[in-house]
């Protein structure tokens, strides 16, 4: 016998007609829910964009610790941020730190116990989806303008 | 603990098809989930082509009209077939709701029918809530108070007071939102769940009750609350169209607002 961490493994197990004891199965939850609807989509990409965006702070130190290192180092980390890959993880990181941010606020707006009813629900989220991509294009638009 | 894919004596098979009588013109097919403890087998999908001519509107129509004509083996919870019962709350096209409040013309294709989400299935259609009528009763559904109602008649409230009550009385306990939770999913065993933290509430809200404290108190803590990360499936589900998100959220202001 294993050792039972969830109280609901009591109602896992049933009888049959006969009296003897079965393991009931588990209904199907993400294999039936309609997981693409807006509620739960963006609940869950705020979670990813979250982790997603710690992800990018390590790039952040790495390229901090290359510049503290000395040129040969902060040069290697320069090119890495400059290549293909580096730009497209950067506009990445950029359109993951803006929806974290948007949706953050959001979650707020609902702490403070408004924009609950459906309606403002389905607003507010679209406003974070189209702001991400919005701010996201802002942000790029104005660095490659400093940049070039 | 989140786990994300099915136990292996939970995944699903293909099951039987019953073909539609001939000549019939208008035909739709129910994808439904079966299970059978005495059977030993996995749970399968059994899929039942109907003739809607032949059919009422409702998804239960379709249910009843299975178990009489079709499949007498089909095993679902129904009785007011009005919505306000609450027994008939499944998950139907990927939305929990009642099969008597959902029209099958609202689903575009196959309908799809299973259990309620992430509980143990006693049969068919039918999961097991006791876990969740125990969350309930741990809450103390009940007016709670220690001065005695006046003598000549009932505890009285201003017309204000009782609207404070519109859109939590209503809840007739189908369990649709706990079940539509992502997190209940997950932590259904410490979190409560919005259906539950609906009724705990109701009962917060009502002037008449006396023991706001002590219900806050027992809602303070890291699991049974605060487990909500307002995904809104609950509100988004609700086939009585009321707002447990927001009430979770209610509960959630009173506890900051306590602390002063």
């Amino acid at each position: 016998m294993s050792k039972i961490t969830d109280a609901r493994e009591a109602v896992m197990v049933g009888r049959r007609s006969d009296g003897t004891l079965v393991r009931r199965p588990l209904s199907p939850h993400l294999q039936a829910y309609d997981m693409m609807q807006m509620t739960s989509a963006l609940s869950i990409t705020h979670r990813i964009t979250g982790t997603l965006w710690s992800i990018g702070l390590v790039f952040l130190v790495w390229w901090l610790v290359a510049a503290a290192s000395g040129e040969a180092s902060f040069n290697g980390a320069q090119w890495f941020f400059g290549s293909f890959f580096g730009v497209v993880g950067l506009m990445g990181l950029t359109a993951v730190a803006w929806y974290h941010t948007l949706a953050g606020v959001r979650h707020l707006y609902w702490d403070s116990g408004r924009g609950f009813d459906l309606p403002t629900t389905y607003l507010t989220g679209r406003a974070v989806l189209i702001g991400t991509a919005a701010l996201t294009a802002l942000t790029w638009l104005i660095m490659l303008i400093t940049w070039i | 603990m989140a786990t994300f894919t099915l136990p292996k004596n939970s995944t699903v098979g293909e099951g039987r098809t019953y073909s539609a009588p001939a000549g019939s013109k208008n035909v739709k097919s129910f994808k439904i989930y079966r299970w059978d403890p005495d059977g030993g087998a996995n749970p399968r999908t059994d899929t039942y082509e109907i003739d809607l001519d032949q059919c009422g509107p409702m998804v239960l129509d379709a249910l009843i009209k299975i178990k009489n004509e079709v499949d007498t083996t089909l095993t679902f919870r129904r009785s007011c077939r009005e919505g306000i019962c609450g027994s008939c709350a499944m998950n139907i096209d990927g939305l929990n709701t009642l099969a008597c409040l959902k029209p099958i013309d609202e689903v575009k294709g196959d309908v799809r029918i299973s259990p309620l989400p992430h509980m143990p299935v006693v049969k068919d259609l039918v999961p097991d809530l006791s876990q969740i009528y125990a969350q309930l009763r741990s809450v103390e559904p009940w007016l709670k108070a220690d001065t005695p109602p006046p003598p000549d008649g009932e505890r009285l409230q201003s017309k204000e007071e009782r609207a404070k009550l519109d859109g939590l009385w209503e809840c007739i306990l189908c369990f649709c939102c706990s079940t539509a939770c992502p997190s209940y999913w997950w932590n259904g065993d410490r979190y409560l769940g919005p259906a539950v933290l609906l009724q705990a509430y109701r009962w917060i809200s009502d002037s008449r009750d006396e023991a706001t404290g002590e219900r806050l108190d027992a809602l303070e803590d890291p699991f049974k609350l605060y487990r909500c990360h307002t995904i809104m499936n609950c509100t988004r589900t609700c086939p009585k169209g009321l707002n447990p998100a927001q009430a979770i959220g209610e509960i959630k202001k009173l506890m900051v607002e306590r602390q002063g």
